[in-house]
């Protein structure tokens, strides 16, 4: 199973923050994607509303899931594919080894798929002896190292040049290069062989589309192309969520996702994808299977609260601009999913008690809302998350989070409910801060729950007369 | 809209205790554009620590002392975006779908301004009268841009400032980091978030950085104070108070 460390999120997050390496790393690519994207957003020929179009064809296919996803299997299974319907992790991955078994595949190639990811589906065909290449350029580094993708497009963002060059001299059994053109080329010249050899291709899926029953992949490298075409069996992983009704509103998508994701127009190699070679056809594989995988997804579905999670096509444009994300990278979210989606994802699929610090532990600024290609409201389920820490639900399991945070948020309420005892609060901290030392006007160190402020932040003391105060005096006076 | 419809001030309970001097300037400008005005004494917060760190049934305590203090007021004007988004979008949200107290908070919700918002989108006022010699740079706060959509008005105020110049800051409509309890629960992230933005603002070379939250305004200060630069934070009413 996929390694879940959501519980470490401060810890891990801490550590990203002291690595400069990963800092300027994370800098680079919000500079670049951000601002890249908020411009192409605005140079659509529909305008940046076209987001809020999506997001409505997003609405549209999650409330209609139960006709598009029979109707996509149909259609594959008419052209001789097969779609398997899996409930769990455990049952996509025993599918995809059953499968294997059944045509004595010992390796296979694999194009970058997150939902792979979330289902350890590498992990599981290894145990079984069965030899798993990344083909994506940034996955194959990170499989080589063995760590996991820090980012859901750039994997690889955590790792410098150098570490790279050595990596892949140790490896590779290069020569010690830090040139990308000719680390790239030795990628090439390694993976070229595998392709060759393999006995199945697996991908990922970014689109499908119900209507003319095809998967859509997408990829910048020719390697999804490679691995999907170049072995006798084509096995392909979707969440079930990814579907959509027609191919007017696939069209609309798919736009949107280059967009979001690398600020191109349209990715350097796109396939459509519909089920295994014809007869009258050259290239392609025998067998063509879809893995239409569910994973707790049938639980966001039926809560309106988090339904709007599902709208999500993982473009990662949230990645991007999300303040958080550009300070502790994706590994602190420890689950395959990172930056705001993950935040609003990971605790809805491994428990929103054990990623409890997932969702609160960003700033709330909106940036991600106003970034989503689909126009999602991350804040609001964030927000919706918290209140659900606050005070228990029993429909998701939820325990209250932190007993001694309410206690303290209802005596705020007790207080704030009346302006006399306000006054009296006030007053009181007025006393308690005299305790504590002034440097130049400012309090430089509080203690117990407000230390973390003052670990960077010096703070102003209470005021020794509040507003409302001074201001009822003048208004008696006059 | 009329520049005499008597507005209520909500201060926000931020500027009322540790920060009275944002407080006076309000009063002085209002009285400076003879905008008729009131301020109601029993007010106190407007629930958004409580419904930001999730616990709504807290901030629904202070959102139906909110909604009854203020309801009856014509405009309410609050010097803070943040408050503003609160009792706008939030307070809706907070009561049972079509229930009396969210039609009330809905009522609310249509008259509420931010400062810079009723300034300028309202009342039709770039300039008013207010005079700053030195280099300012403006921090949009995010709620106020991203949830308000509040982007223009404050900076068209500055820049009719007599004496003031605007220097804009790399990433201005980057998050400070603030977040509310999330600075103190999260305060690694936060401070990492925030050392970026005080660069940014260091590296415009300005005498004050200007916004519109003083709870932005106080996690800037913060660093500002620890790292002694001799930068000033300043709410933007007290630009437009100055003479």
């Amino acid at each position: 199973m996929v390694e879940i460390e959501t519980e470490y999120y401060r810890q891990n997050a801490a550590k990203a923050i002291d690595n400069s390496v990963l800092q300027n790393a994370l800098s680079n690519v919000q500079d670049r994607l951000g601002p890249a994207t908020a411009r192409m957003y605005e140079e659509l020929p529909e305008g940046p509303g076209l987001r809020q179009k999506a997001h409505k064809i997003r609405e549209v296919a999650i409330n209609h899931l139960d006709i598009l996803l029979p109707r996509l299997a149909s259609k594959i299974r008419d052209r001789g594919g097969r779609v398997y319907f899996a409930k769990d992790a455990a049952a996509a991955s025993a599918y995809c080894l059953k499968v294997a078994r059944a045509n004595q595949v010992k390796m296979v190639v694999k194009g970058k798929s997150m939902v792979t990811e979330e289902i350890s589906l590498n992990q599981a065909l290894e145990t079984q002896g069965i030899e798993v290449n990344e083909t994506d350029l940034g996955e194959y580094i990170i499989q080589l190292a063995g760590e996991t993708p820090s980012h859901i497009i750039a994997p690889a963002i955590h790792k410098t040049r150098k570490e790279i060059a050595e990596l892949f001299s140790l490896k590779l059994g290069i020569d010690y290069n830090e040139d990308p053109p000719i680390l790239t080329q030795a990628a090439r010249k390694a993976l070229r062989k595998k392709f060759l050899e393999a006995d199945m291709g697996l991908s990922g899926c970014n689109l499908a589309c119900a209507q003319t029953g095809h998967i859509t992949t997408v990829s910048n490298e020719g390697n999804i192309r490679m691995s999907t075409t170049m072995p006798k069996i084509h096995m392909a992983f979707m969440g079930m969520e990814r579907v959509v009704a027609k191919l007017s509103d696939h069209d609309i998508l798919f736009r949107l996702l280059s967009r979001a994701a690398a600020a191109q127009n349209m990715a350097g190699y796109v396939s459509y994808i519909g089920g295994p070679r014809t007869k009258d056809q050259l290239d392609g594989p025998d067998q063509f299977h879809l893995v239409i995988i569910d994973n707790g997804r049938s639980r966001i579905l039926a809560d309106p609260e988090f339904r709007e999670a599902l709208y999500c096509i993982r473009c990662a444009a949230c990645l991007n601009v999300c303040p958080a994300y550009g300070k502790i990278g994706g590994h602190a979210y420890g689950y395959p999913y990172s930056g705001p989606i993950g935040a609003v994802i990971t605790p809805l699929f491994v428990g929103i008690n054990r990623a409890k610090d997932l969702c609160c532990g960003e700033p709330l600024c909106g940036a991600c809302k106003k970034a989503c290609s689909m126009d999602i409201d991350l804040p609001r389920m964030l927000l919706a998350l918290r209140a659900k820490l606050a005070d228990g639900d029993p429909g998701w399991g939820v325990t209250r989070a932190n007993p001694m945070e309410k206690f303290a948020f209802r005596i705020w309420s007790l207080v704030i409910k009346n302006r006399n005892v306000y006054d009296l609060a006030l007053r009181a901290g007025s006393l308690f801060q005299r305790l504590l030392p002034q440097k130049n006007g400012y309090i430089p160190a509080i203690p117990f729950v407000l230390k973390g402020w003052t670990q960077s932040r010096d703070i102003k003391p209470l005021a020794p007369k509040n507003f409302l105060t001074t201001w009822k005096n003048r208004k008696n006076k006059s | 809209m009329n520049k005499n419809k008597p507005v209520t001030l909500f201060v926000q309970c931020l500027v009322d205790s540790l920060y009275p001097e944002v407080g006076t300037a309000l009063v002085r400008l209002f009285e400076n554009l003879k905008i008729p005005f009131n301020i109601p004494l029993d007010q106190t917060c407007c629930g958004q620590p409580a419904f930001n760190t999730g616990y709504r049934k807290e901030a629904v305590v202070a959102a139906k002392r909110f909604i009854e203090i203020f309801e009856d007021s014509q405009v309410i004007v609050c010097p803070s975006g943040s408050c503003v988004d609160m009792v706008k979008h939030q307070y809706p949200i907070l009561f049972e779908e079509g229930s009396s107290w969210q039609k009330r908070a809905l009522g609310i919700s249509n008259k509420i301004f931010e400062l810079t918002e009723y300034l300028v989108d309202v009342l039709g006022i770039k300039d008013v009268g207010a005079r700053f010699p030195g280099r300012v740079t403006y921090h949009d706060s995010c709620h106020l841009l991203r949830n308000l959509g509040i982007q223009d008005p404050p900076r068209r105020l500055i820049t009719h400032v007599r004496g003031c110049q605007l220097i804009e800051m790399a990433h201005a409509d980057k998050c400070c980091g603030f977040g509310g309890t999330f600075a103190v629960k999260f305060s690694d992230i936060s401070t990492a978030i925030l050392e970026e933005k005080v660069n940014h603002i260091i590296e415009a070379r300005v005498d004050a950085v200007v916004g519109c939250d003083i709870s932005c305004l106080m996690n800037i200060q913060g660093m500002l104070s620890r790292k002694n630069s001799p930068i000033k934070t300043l709410h933007i009413v007290q630009l437009l108070a100055s003479s």
